[in-house]
């Protein structure tokens, strides 16, 4: 048993930290401190950037143009990204839509849309999500009905993320009324640019842009943009959000945070002293700190052992680890006192909700703060609700 | 023991309720925190003509013979439609009044009550976190220098009343905020209030009183500021519990409504412990105000303040979290009940300065 990072682990380690210092532009690291919803653009730069060194899509396969990295390699460089406060890249288009194309997509398929979406030059939005639908994905209702060459595509998707940036969407549709509800499922890739396709902002609690609602009228979608086979989408779906829970510990990004929170405290003050001298809030920092630790520990052993229950271990991370970015949010808001009761708008922001035209008195460090705490009562909600996560654990692993 | 409300008091529910109703639809929140003022105009006169401006004040203080409790109520039926109106501040300002022994309080007051004057006071700073007991503006003569913060209703206040140190200690003094050498910073809260931080560089201001009084006075406002808060938190998350509540009923997944769930069934459960147990030590805390000895009612204020604060985050918490995706959106009131109950934990402290004034108090009061 080795239960530290090997030589060969600290030597990549140190290597990417290199490459991130040298090459990370500062208002991208700025804005990527800020920690607001990302900007398309600065996703983009990045991406282009790291494609440079082959290492923008680190869990593709070689033959993509993936760097073939070990489940900790990956978890070293989304570690040091983190650190160095790198944009979050799209997780879209390289982490859900890009396995599938690869997988079970044609060899057209993969070869129009895969180099893109490796460079940042194309974006994804993911159409699964409908009105009343949530998790049970098999109840959707957005219909394609085959017309000549092209498939005609109806209905409405909501919790579209990131849609507002996408250029295409990976849909989910109808393409069959009869039998079981999951085999009349399929795959499409539909252009956002076709006629018929309309957008709707859906703001959040913490008055940022990050999913939209789509409503498609009538568009018509070549036969060539069906991924795989007709009435298999039910089977992709469930590969590319497999995909998606295994990396929602976040475990990078909550060390990041407490960073970040120890500076905050080192410049706040309470009682006339550093905050972070004060014993009520060491104890609450102390705890979070140990609650990452172990949750590190936890995903690096799935990490290390992915056939050994890898699916449930998925599971009660991403329940704590949600957890775990809920409660450093409100620590670090806490840390700001009256500060961190103040709105404070994107300084840098695209698309505000709302501009008062007012001056935040937010200090720099304390910038991106409060809407963190705000939209952080998400991360217990995506991805598979933590409801959802607890009875597949309780099923699968201690089989009630 | 009686926990019943006596029938004027139903009736300012009642009354309450019915311009919540009337007046206070969600669309038209929606148009209010979107403007400028970030309140609607006309909606304080209303509030003195039907009499709750002094509902809560005691006819020696030139209020209509009521006190915490009454206050307590209004601000429970202004928190289930989360009305904007720095109602507390109000009751701050009228029972600071009502507290000092002089003639200029009486007469302010009853312009207050009448809806005539807007005074508003200012009584943090950033530094203290919430502890209205730091205070390091200072006042030379007539003269205040330093920065107040978080000051809701700051924009429309006539006058503020603002504390300092002076050489006899703690003093309070009256403010006009259009004064030379009075600078308001207005910004917007998490919860969509307007507030300000005031900056006074040599701003003249007029003593009110200073020393013990000021003290006790200060810290009776204090007591009352955090009931009304406690009462418009119990409101919000009564709200907030039920519209889950039926959420769950009507709300269909895998083929059957969510409320049939027994996780979630568990998880309503304890919102409804929460709310019934903020319910309890509010009407608890409100019995202490009546009482003569300080300490008791200090603890039991700060109590309540302990529990709406950690129960209103859990309940609304779980509200968004039982909601699933739209529970977050701008567009629902779950996420503003969320907010409102976020800031509202930290208002007049947070739950650790409540804790520890909670032991103080009950050190003291054993010792």
């Amino acid at each position: 048993m080795q239960s530290s990072y090997s030589e060969e682990d600290k030597a990549f380690r140190a290597e990417v930290r290199a490459f991130v210092e040298a090459s990370l532009p500062a208002d991208l690291a700025r804005r990527g401190r800020y920690d607001y919803h990302p900007r398309r653009e600065d996703q983009a730069r990045w991406a282009a950037i790291l494609a440079t060194k082959g290492w923008s899509v680190p869990h593709w396969p070689i033959a993509y143009g993936g760097p073939d990295w070990t489940g900790v390699q990956r978890f070293i460089f989304e570690d040091e990204m983190r650190r160095a406060h790198a944009p979050t890249m799209d997780r879209i288009g390289p982490e859900l839509v890009a396995p599938v194309l690869y997988t079970f997509g044609s060899e057209e398929q993969r070869q129009t849309y895969l180099p893109a979406i490796r460079t940042g030059q194309t974006f994804w939005a993911q159409g699964f999500s409908e009105p009343g639908s949530g998790s049970d994905l098999s109840s959707l209702r957005t219909r394609a009905v085959r017309d000549g060459d092209d498939y005609v595509v109806t209905g409405q998707k909501t919790w579209t993320t990131e849609g507002h940036h996408a250029d295409m969407i990976f849909m989910l549709v109808r393409t069959n009324m009869e039998g079981k509800p999951q085999a009349g499922i399929s795959a499409l890739l539909i252009d956002l640019k076709n006629p018929g396709i309309t957008r709707r902002p859906i703001w959040t609690i913490d008055e940022g842009l990050t999913v939209n609602e789509f409503f498609f009228d009538d568009v018509r979608v070549p036969v060539e943009n069906l991924v795989g086979e007709e009435g298999a989408g039910w089977s992709y779906a469930k590969f590319l959000l497999g995909n998606e829970r295994t990396a929602s510990a976040e475990v990078p990004h909550t060390k990041r945070d407490i960073t970040q929170l120890r500076a905050i405290a080192q410049v706040e003050r309470k009682n006339g002293r550093p905050l972070i001298e004060d014993t009520t809030f060491r104890a609450k920092l102390a705890r979070i700190e140990i609650d990452t630790m172990a949750l590190e520990t936890a995903v690096l052993r799935a990490l290390t052992a992915a056939s050994h229950g890898g699916g449930a271990i998925a599971s009660l991370v991403k329940v704590r680890g949600s957890e775990l970015r809920q409660r450093i949010a409100d620590l670090a808001d806490e840390a700001l006192g009256d500060r961190g009761l103040a709105l404070c708008l994107n300084p840098e922001g695209q698309h505000p909700m709302f501009d008062d035209g007012l001056t935040s008195p937010v200090p720099d460090h304390g910038i991106g703060i409060a809407a963190k705490a705000m939209f952080r009562r998400a991360t217990t909600i995506y991805g598979g609700a933590n409801e959802i996560q607890r009875t597949l654990i309780a099923k699968t692993v201690l089989e009630l | 023991m009686d926990f019943t409300y006596t029938s004027e008091q139903e009736s300012l529910r009642d009354s309450v309720r019915r311009f919540v109703e009337r007046e206070y639809g969600w669309e038209e929140r929606f148009r209010i925190i979107r403007s400028a003022d970030g309140v609607a105009p006309g909606h304080w006169a209303t509030f003195a003509e039907l009499g709750w401006l002094g509902a809560g004040l005691s006819e020696e203080a030139g209020g209509f013979g009521g006190g915490a409790i009454e206050n307590a109520l209004i601000a429970e039926e202004l928190g289930r439609a989360l009305v904007t109106e720095p109602f507390n501040a109000h009751v701050m300002a009228t029972q600071l009044l009502a507290a000092l022994p002089v003639d200029t309080a009486s007469d302010l007051t009853a312009a207050i009550v009448m809806g005539e004057q807007r005074i508003i006071p200012a009584l943090q700073e950033p530094a203290g976190r919430g502890d209205w007991r730091q205070v390091e503006a200072r006042a030379i003569g007539t003269a205040l220098t330093g920065t107040k913060s978080l000051v809701e209703g700051a924009m429309s206040a006539d006058r503020l009343i603002v504390s300092a140190r002076s050489k006899d200690g703690i003093a309070l003094y009256l403010v006009d905020p259009h004064a030379e050498g009075v600078t308001l910073s207005p910004y917007r809260t998490l919860d969509n209030r307007r507030v300000a931080d005031i900056h006074f560089a040599d701003a003249p201001v007029t003593l009110l009183a200073n020393g013990a009084v000021a003290e006790t006075a200060i810290e009776t406002a204090i007591d009352h500021g955090l009931l009304t808060l406690c009462g418009e938190a119990l409101g919000i998350m009564d709200t907030a519990l039920w519209a889950t509540r039926d959420y769950l009923k009507v709300r269909k997944q895998f083929g059957t409504a969510l409320g049939n769930f027994q996780a979630l069934q568990h998880r309503m459960a304890d919102m409804l412990i929460e709310t019934e147990m903020t319910r309890s030590i509010l009407l608890s805390a409100l019995g202490a105000m009546e009482g003569d000895d300080p300490l008791p009612r200090t603890a039991a204020v700060s109590a309540a303040k302990v529990q709406a604060s950690t129960g209103g985050l859990f309940v609304a918490s779980q509200a968004i979290q039982l909601h699933g995706g739209i529970g977050v959106t701008e567009e629902l009131n779950i996420s503003h009940h969320y907010r409102r109950l976020y800031v509202i934990a930290r208002q007049l402290g947070d739950v650790d300065l409540h804790l520890a004034r909670f032991a103080d108090a009950t050190d003291q009061a054993a010792a």
